[in-house]
Order: C-alpha cells, then structure tokens, then sequence
C-alpha cells in the first residue's frame, strides 16, 4: 500500500522505467498539462507523478489491457451500428487522467455558471422580445441567417432553454482556459464521462482514492432533480422520458446508460403521440402522459408537422404542445442556436448587458466575418487563419488557410467574400498537451476538455470532471471522436474533503429509486418479440452446424448420405436459402457451405447476421436489460467470431460450443432474473413461436427420410438436445415413432414442439386485452387452435416402416408451421404498430 | 373589393387513418389595406382538438388533431374579405436599393430587425451568383428600389412560360430558374432569390386572386387555386411593397392575402402528417366571387 505522504520529487519523476518519458517532449511555446516550460513536473501532478513512477513497464500495460477489457465488458461503444459487418466500434479511452487543480476548478468552474446563465438569458431574449437586436447588440444577420433560429413563435414564459450545456475548453499558450464551443442543444458526453470514471477509477483504484479526486455523482443527481422541476404539471412524481433517435445514432450507447442511470425510460420518436396537445407514451397498457421530455434528437428532426418532414425520430405536435405549455423540453426548440461560434465576438458586451458582469472566460478570438472590417482582417493575411463555418448545420468545416494550394484558397475566398456572414475565422490555436498513454509510453498529445453546467429556474451547478478528449495523432489539429480522438478522464483534485456521495454502489443499482417503471412501450415489446425470435433462431443454427461438423471429427466418417440429404434441407431451412441439392453433394461444399453460414454477414440466416439483429433488438430494448445480460450479449460478438482464414474444424466446434453456453446463459438470465411483466411475456412468446417453427422443420425433413433409414434419427435427436432422454426412455436405438412422440408431443420435453404449445396458450392468455379491441382473444384462439391441431395427431395408428406414416408426419407439420406463423402475425399486427407516417 | 372566398381541400386515402395532425393557414390576415369581416373552418371527420395561434410572422394558423380510423378528410375555409389598396405613387420617388441593403446588415444605421428576418437563405430559397447576376441589371447603383423591383418582375414575367406540367410544389428554384418554366410558387420564389441575392428583404406570399372578374375585367392566371407572389421592404417609410410577377403588376384590390412567410414552407396552407394512409388523393378547389360592397 503507498503511503499518500509519500515526498514527490522530480527524483522519483525521472525514475520512469526507462524510455517512459524519455521521449516525452512537449513542443516549445506550448502548452503542457504535465510538465512546465522548464521540464519539471507542475505541483499538482506532483502526487500523481510520483504515483506512475513506482509503476513498471508491465503495470502499465496490464493497466491499458483492463481498460480494454472494462471498455469491451460494459458495451461502451460509439458508432454501435456504423461498420457494415456490423462489429461495434469501442469507445476509446486513454488510462491517464486530467488533473485539475483545485484553485483552478473554482475558477472555471464559476465561469461554466456564468456562461450557462448568459446563454440562457440570450435564449430567452432572442425568442422572446428581441432586445438584444433592437439595442444594435447583435447584428441582425447572426440570428436571421442562422438555420439554427427557429421561427417558434411565441412561446410562453420561463421556458428553461438550455436546462444542462455543455462547454469544449482549451487552455491557449498562456496556460488561460477559454471556451471554443457551447453545446446548447444535445450537450453530448455525460453517459461516457461517467461510464469513464467508472472505468479509470476501477483501475487506478489506489490512486484515485488517495488523490482527493472529486466525484461526479451529484452533478447527476442534480440534473435528474432539475430536470423533473420542469414539468410544467408540478407533479410530485413528473413523468420523464428519453427521446433518442434510435440504435443507429453514433452515441446511442450513451442514450440508454443516461436513461437507465437517471431512472427515465428511454423512448423513441414512435413511442410518443400528442393528443389534445399533451403528450403521451405509448405503452401495451394504453397511452401515459409525459411531462418531460430530454430529447437526445436534433430540434429539426423533433416535429414533422413544423419541422423537416415525415421523419421517424420525431412527434408529429411535438411544437405545439411545448408552446401550449403541456411538456417541458430539455433542451428547448431552437436551442441549438447559441451553438454558432459567430457569437464569439459579442459575448463580453453581452455579458455586460445583460448581467452587468465583465465575462470570466473568454471564447477563443473569434471574427465574424459579417461585419466588414472583420472581413478585411481576414482578407489581408489569409494564411494566418482558420475559417470556420458561422452557424451549425450539416457542414462542420474547419479551413486552414494556411495549408490550402493557391486554387483551392482562392476559391474558399471567393465564397467567403461572396457571403462573408457565413464564416468566422480563427487564429490557429496551439492547444495544450496531456500526457497520453501511446504505444507503450506516454506521448504529449492535444486537449480539449468538455465539462457541464446544469440552469434551471433556481440556479445551477458544474460538473466538477467531464469528457476530456485528446488527438488521435500527434498532429492531429481538431479533436473530435468521431475522427479517432482518444477519451480521458477529468480529475478535478479537492484541497478539502470530496464528496463521498458514492457513484454506483454497484454496477447498475441507482442509489435514489426513480420513479417507478412505466409500462412497456409497444416498440420495445416488438424488439423484445424479435431478440425471443432472434436468440432461438441462433441456437437452432448454431446446434445444426456444431451436430454437422462433429461428423467431421473423431471417430466420424463424415457424412452418411441419408445424414447429408437431411443435414442439407436443414441448412436450407435456416438459412432460408432455396435448397440446392447438387452444390451440397461433397464433403468440401458442406464445409464451404458451413463456413459461408458461420462467418458471412451479408448472407440471411448466417450466424453473424442473426448476431447483429439479435444485437440491434437488444439494442433498442437496452434499458430494459440488466447489466450483465448487455455484458453477456458483448460477450457473445467476441466468442461467435471465427477466426480469418480457412476453415478448422475443431476451432469452429470450439466457437459454436461457446456460442450456445451464451445463448444458455441467456435464457437462464430470462428465466431467472427477469420480472414477469409484459416485457418478458413478449421475449418469451417470439422464443416459444421459434423454437416450435424450428423443431417442425427438423422433424418435417427427418420423417420421410427416417422411414427406409432410422439412423437419422440420431442427428435428430442431437439438434433437439432430447438424446439423453431417448436413452433413458427408450434403452434402445432411436426408431421413429418413439422420436416423434418425444420431440412432438410430449407434453414435459421442454425441447418438444407441444411444449412450447401449451406455453404460448398460457402467455397469449395474460397479454393486455385494451389495446385496439380489433381482434380480441385471437391470439389465444390461435394458441388452443395449435393444442388441438397437435393432439388430433395419432401416431398409435401409424406403422413404423409405411411410407405414408412419414408423408402424414410431414403434412402435419408444414400445417402446424403455417398456423404457428399465424399466431406470429396476430400478435405483430395487434401490439406493434408498424403504420409508416406520412405527410399530406 | 369584396370577395366571398371558398376554399376546400379534400383527402381521400387508401388505407384508414388513425389519428392525423394538421396545420391551416387559411384566415386571411387583418392588415390596414385589408379586412377580414368573417371567417370559418368546416373540417370532416370533427377534429378532437382545434386552436388558432399566430405564428412567428403574424399568421393566423389553425392548428387541429383528427382521431379515429378514417378515409376521407375534408377542410373548407370560407371567408368574407374585403380589400382596398392604393398603387404607389411614383416608383422613382422610393429610396435607393442600397439604402435598404446596408439597414439590413449594420443595424447601427437603422434598426430593421423585422425585414432582416426575409434577407438571408430560408428552406427553400438559397440566394446565388445567378440570381444575383440575373437580377443586376435592373439594379444599377441608386437606382431607385421600386422601379428595379417593377423592371425585375416584368423581365421574370417576360422570361417565364407559366407551365403547371413543368414543376410541382417540391421543384427546387434553382431549378425552376433553370428551366424558366413553373407555376406562381416558383415565379414568386425565383424573384425572392434574385432580391436577396442582392441582400434586399423579400417575402412569399400566400393568398387569393379573384376568379369572376366583374363584367369586362379579365381575369387573370392562378386564380383557380390559391395565388403566391412577393412582398419587397422599400424602407421605413414605404414597408412592404407587394409585387406579383406571374402577371407583371403591384397588386391592388384583386389580390387577398392569406400568409407570409420566407418561402413556400412557411406558409402552406394546408399540411399534415398521418398515421398509415397509402397513396392519397387530393381534391383542391378555390372560388374567389366578388360580392357587393354592403353588409
């Protein structure tokens, strides 16, 4: 154990293991957050430093290796849907923190609070009276040009605008920070920074707890808090709701950690509907109001009605209902204005005016190319700027005019001279460097450090860490993940006691209840349908081809040719390929054809492709998921990848092996952990509804084969996991009509088809009975209808060996299929709606 | 003038429709140069909710929900308008054009915040190099700003075939303008891009022509459905003046007003979004009848 007495010396610095710091070298004239312009460590690293120097080469490595671990383990993704085979892309996070001084902190931290209440003034006042434009303090051109200034209307009063900002901070040359963008809309960050300390903390535990690390947890606690004050109800218990575009969004991840953490149920565009200009939740037990919404979609994508048109993400009404005053919205419509870096420039005489306090940290100097003599700056000495766009939009584009060939910089100029309000320029920013673990050593690379401010109508608070992020490269220029940069996490250093208030007692476990769960929307109980669905059709295959290539090994001859004939129409089956008898013929077309299925995304049917829409539906349900079912469900991308090259057996036994574990695990977690709620029914049925299509099929191709050869029987017996008991029925070689008992009708085979019969009539019986009162009962109607249609089937009255008894059995079963697909149809049409929206 | 005006909108479509939100903008607004005694909204089947608001540019805009599966939808606005405006005067008696353009970009000057909101790039409208190069000519420097903006709406009226086949309400004027050919939407938005591409404020606007002229009047193109044409901010003293380049004149009391806005977006008259409706059929007619001037 280190002492926390422990005398930090330069001594101890330079003890690094060899080639540690070696070669790190900050470059002159700027900045370094470690060291000073003499080379030494600056104090408040002092303890830290002299931590790092004890460790050895391999600490830092092991170390490394967890936080990959950790990061792998939790999920932690951005851009989850982004790579077209679908492997999620990590988060990536960087083991050495940012130390923040103490007297520093309180600095910044006071400018954050005065900067979250300016915006908010300004918000207000441009969506309001517009006083600010008519006192000549804003120039007409910034807000009217501005495609981020929507035309609201009036609005009423005490709207929040921006109830939680977001500010990207860097620290120029002179060791000042100043501000270089406000996130006013969709402040981004605050599930990873917290994801993030919950990772580093962990594995730097030691030094973490001895270094006086401030915590995080009551910032959120305060922003939960704030964000329920909203509601313009002033319920005790305000109804609070996520809104996020969906899975595909690059920071969806963050979407569910945030909702789940907060307690709020996590909703997408087509879970809401606005009636009589509130809005509510669409739930199977009928519709709930909602009293607020944070909304992680862009404002434009919010309303189809006044916004962008017909899009999936938004609530057609959405607008009129927050300006009837019936919601509260985190942020508001049009927030996103103050995003513009336009405003740079006017923010000291705004802050002036509207506070009657001078600004406490400046923004980056910024002109704003609207105003001529701003202009002529530019202009004079191209190459000493960065040319930026004025207003968010689609286009970020950050110019170094420096480093343009002469055509490419005339041309850019040319635009800017033709509509000079739509560029600032910047002078080229030496941002500060932080120490980053590259490579096996540390190497100084560029920062930024985004932190947080909450506002409400009763004061706010800072976030006393954030999401500080470094280049990529050492010369990377602008920081920004999604070009590769690298996480960190913010340590803001205490000089007095920190508040101990502990994050997550345990992984998950929110220390305040939140409000208790509302229903299950209609959405999350189709996605949960279909990761049931989804998660069974993966084991099936996965059981057909581990049975497939133990022919392969061992004591096994390959494939007898009956085996092959019926081994190839359950691929087929599976794959939902048309059968294709002669390409199967061969040893080495079955094994190609294995191959294809195991490790072709692209192909329907194929173990990869299953993976990543059973990922995708467990995605969009991921709040309704315990931790480690989403742990299991990383887990199970990494153990069901093959490796690349040709094909070995044993190694693809080995993954397929593995592979249905998880899916054990899986259904174990279902049956074990999950309360029986709606939710649960619904994955339950689509995991009953396939398993009972998939045992028809095997049982369909079997029969008529198993007539003139019961050897089939055996890989039969195999895929439906009942060859023990068989053998401890029967004492015999399996023959066909004992097999067809057992897998069919057998009421306590819990692999037969009867089984899962019975379960659906039971499930079907408890589903909500309010919703559109359309087809009341069909469904269990359906579910009796395929007890009945099973049991009419004697097989006392079949000969063993009669070519007819395998024709029955095959009729019989195809019947059943289609009538199970019926149940499937019911259920889909009654409680997921899937009209598409559309604009008249 | 005084007009009867009956506008109907009907929606006819292939599958139910369960619950469906809606915007109207068809109150004409309450201006000095023209009244709006009385104004209704027939919808079918009867909305569950229906308010009117102002919107962010003084339009009067119907906002309403229709619940419970239906096939057919039906909007009839019936207005009583009547309308009395003057000609200017003399168009070479109005300011400068560039007078204009500087109020807009140096408030100090002269604050006119509420023509900046129609100065820049909206929706629809993107101002140019070849708005801006097909509009200068009529704008020579000091040019007083009415008689270019007269000279601009007779050489669009002169260069445009009125062409319903050519265009639809989804056309972008970039292209419109490229082809020369379209309806009043994209005649009304060419003259808005070429205006701002000048740093001039212009506005669209929405709004009716008469369709039976009295006795020896002619009766003019657009008028059997709803009309669009432009407004142009001559500076304080003057406001907005309005100019309709379909037919090459400054409207007078033919023209009734409904909305204004940036661009078309602003001001449809009528918009919505349904759940499940297939395809769709839409029914439009508009009568605009001059009544006696009696109440």
């Amino acid at each position: 154990m280190q002492s926390s007495t422990l005398l930090p010396s330069i001594d101890s610095f330079t003890n690094f293991p060899q080639g540690l710091l070696m070669n790190y070298a900050p470059q002159r004239g700027v900045f370094d957050e470690m060291l000073d312009a003499a080379g030494s460590l600056r104090p408040h690293w002092r303890e830290f430093g002299a931590r790092l120097a004890q460790w050895r080469t391999t600490d830092y490595e092991a170390r490394a290796q967890s936080v990959q671990r950790l990061l792998r383990d939790h999920g932690v993704t951005y851009n989850m849907f982004e790579d077209a085979e679908g492997a999620s892309r990590p988060w990536s996070l960087d083991m050495i923190p940012l130390l923040i001084p103490a007297a520093e902190w309180r600095m910044v931290s006071q400018g954050m609070a005065q900067r979250s209440r300016l915006l908010n003034l300004i918000l207000a006042d441009l969506y309001g009276p517009q006083h600010l434009l008519a006192a000549g303090l804003l120039p007409p051109a910034l807000v009217f040009a501005n495609p981020a200034f929507l035309r609201l209307g009036s609005l009423p009063s005490g709207i929040t605008f921006a109830p939680t900002v977001g500010f990207d901070l860097i620290r120029a040359a002179d060791g000042g920070w100043r501000v270089l963008a406000d996130r006013t809309q969709i402040p981004v960050g605050l599930g990873y920074s917290l994801e993030n300390r919950i990772i580093i903390s962990d594995v730097l535990s030691a030094e973490f707890s001895a270094m006086g690390v401030q915590r995080l947890a009551s910032f959120y606690d305060l922003e939960r808090d704030l964000f329920r004050s909203l509601s313009p109800l002033k319920r005790t218990s305000a109804s609070v709701v996520m809104l996020t575009p969906g899975p595909r969004d690059p920071t969806y991840f963050e979407h569910a950690f945030k909702a789940r953490y907060l307690g709020f149920p996590l909703v997408e565009g087509a879970d809401l509907t606005v009636r009589d200009r509130q809005v509510f939740l669409k739930t199977l037990d009928g519709l709930r109001r909602v009293d607020v919404i944070v909304r992680r979609v862009e404002d434009v994508w919010c309303d189809p009605l006044e916004q962008r048109s017909p899009s999936l993400a938004g609530v057609p009404g959405l607008t009129e209902a927050w300006r009837a005053g019936n919601v509260a919205l985190v942020s508001g419509m049009g927030s996103g204005l103050m995003e513009s870096q336009a405003f740079h420039a006017f923010m000291p005489s705004l802050c002036e005016h509207l506070l009657g306090e001078s600004l406490l940290i400046q923004g980056v100097p910024t002109l704003w190319c609207g105003q001529p003599q701003q202009l002529q700056q530019v202009l004079d000495d191209p190459a000493r700027w960065v040319l930026k766009r004025a207003f968010p939009g689609e286009q970020r584009l950050t110019v170094f005019l420096g480093s343009q060939d002469p055509v490419e910089s005339a041309r850019l100029l040319n635009q800017l001279r033709a509509e000079p309000h739509l560029w600032v320029a910047q002078e080229i920013l030496n941002l500060s460097t932080a120490p980053t673990w590259i490579n096996g050593r540390l190497e100084p690379r560029s920062l930024v450090w985004r932190t947080y401010a909450t506002q409400g109508p009763e004061g706010g608070a800072v976030m006393a860490g954030g999401l500080s992020r470094v280049g990529g490269t050492a010369d990377q220029q602008v920081i920004a993940m999604q070009t590769g940069a690298l996480s960190k996490d913010t340590w803001v250093l205490a000089d007095g006691p920190v508040d101990t208030f502990s994050l997550l007692q345990d992984r998950g476990v929110v220390l305040r209840p939140a409000r208790p769960p509302g229903g299950v929307p209609s959405r999350v109980a189709d996605h949960l349908f279909w990761l049931g669905r989804y998660a069974e059709r993966l084991e099936q295959t996965a059981r057909v081809l581990r049975m497939v290539l133990r022919r392969f090994t061992g004591e096994g001859s390959g494939l007898q040719s009956r085996e092959l004939q019926v081994c190839r129409a359950w691929i087929a089956q599976l794959s939902l390929a048309p059968e294709q008898p002669t390409q199967l013929e061969s040893t080495e077309a079955m094994l190609a054809e294995i191959h294809d299925l195991l490790g072709n995304a692209q192909r329907e049917g194929s173990v990869p492709n299953s993976l990543n829409i059973l990922r995708f539906n467990a995605a969009a349900a991921r709040d309704r998921l315990s931790d480690d079912t989403w742990r299991l469900f990383n887990r199970l991308e990494r153990d069901a990848m093959l490796p690349p090259g040709p094909l070995v057996v044993s190694t693809a036994l080995g993954v397929l092996d593995t592979l249905i574990l998880d899916l054990a695990a899986f259904s174990g977690m279902q049956l074990e952990n999950m309360t029986r709620g709606h939710g649960w029914r619904f994955l339950e049925i689509g995991r009953r509804i396939e398993r009972s299509v998939a045992m028809l099929e095997f049982i369909k191709e079997a029969s008529g084969l198993a007539v003139q050869d019961d050897a089939i029987l055996t890989p039969l017996l195999e895929v439906a996991d009942s060859t023990m008991t068989y053998r401890r029925l029967h004492f015999s070689r399996p023959t066909l009509l004992p097999v067809v008992d057992l897998l069919l009708l057998n009421e306590i085979n819990p692999r037969s088809v009867n089984f899962q019969f019975y379960n659906l009539s039971e499930q079907t019986r408890q589903l909500p009975q309010d919703v559109d009162v359309i087809s009341t009962g069909a469904e269990q109607e359906q579910a009796d209808l395929l007890i009945n249609s099973l049991s009419a089937l004697n097989l006392s009255s079949f000969t063993a060996t009669d070519e007819q008894t395998g024709k029955a059995i095959r009729e019989h079963c195809a019947e059943l299929v289609l009538a199970v697909e019926k149940l499937s149809n019911f259920i889909t049409e009654r409680y997921f709606s899937h009209a598409a929206r559309q604009q008249v | 003038m005084h007009y009867r005006i009956l506008h109907r909108t009907a929606y006819r479509y292939e599958f139910p429709v369960t619950v469906g939100h809606y915007t109207a903008r068809l109150e004409p607004r309450r201006l000095p140069v023209q009244a709006c005694p009385w104004h209704q909204l027939l919808i079918t089947p009867e909305p569950t909710v229906c308010v009117v608001r102002t919107d962010a540019f003084g339009n009067l805009t119907a906002y309403f929900e229709i619940e419970g599966a239906h096939q057919e939808m039906e909007v009839l606005s019936r207005s009583l308008a009547k309308v009395k405006r003057s000609q200017p005067s003399d168009v070479s008696a109005t300011p400068p054009w560039e007078m204009i353009r500087e109020g807009v970009f140096h408030p100090a000057n002269s604050p006119l915040t509420a023509a900046g909101d129609f100065a820049f790039a909206s929706r629809l409208i993107a101002p140019s190099a070849d708005f801006h190069a097909y509009a200068a000519s009529s704008f020579w420097p000091g040019r007083p700003i009415l008689e270019a903006v007269c000279e601009l709406n007779q050489r669009l009226h002169e260069d445009f075939t009125f062409d319903p086949a050519a265009t639809d309400a989804a056309t972008p004027v970039v292209e419109a303008f490229a082809r020369r050919r379209g309806v009043c939407q994209d005649i009304a938005q060419v003259m808005i891009a070429c205006l701002r591409s000048l740093g001039l404020p212009a506005r669209y606007v929405s709004g009716y022509l008469e369709t039976i002229p009295p006795f020896g009047r002619a009766r003019l193109v657009g008028a059997d459905a709803s009309h669009a044409w432009v407004s142009v901010f001559c500076g304080e003293a003057l406001g907005w003046i309005d100019a309709d380049p379909t037919n090459n004149l400054l409207p007078s009391d033919r023209h009734v007003t409904l909305a204004w806005g940036r661009d078309f977006s602003d001001v449809i008259p009528l918009r919505g979004v349904t759940l499940g409706a297939g395809k769709q059929k839409l029914t439009v007619s508009v009568d605009v009848e001059p009544v006696e001037e009696e109440e």
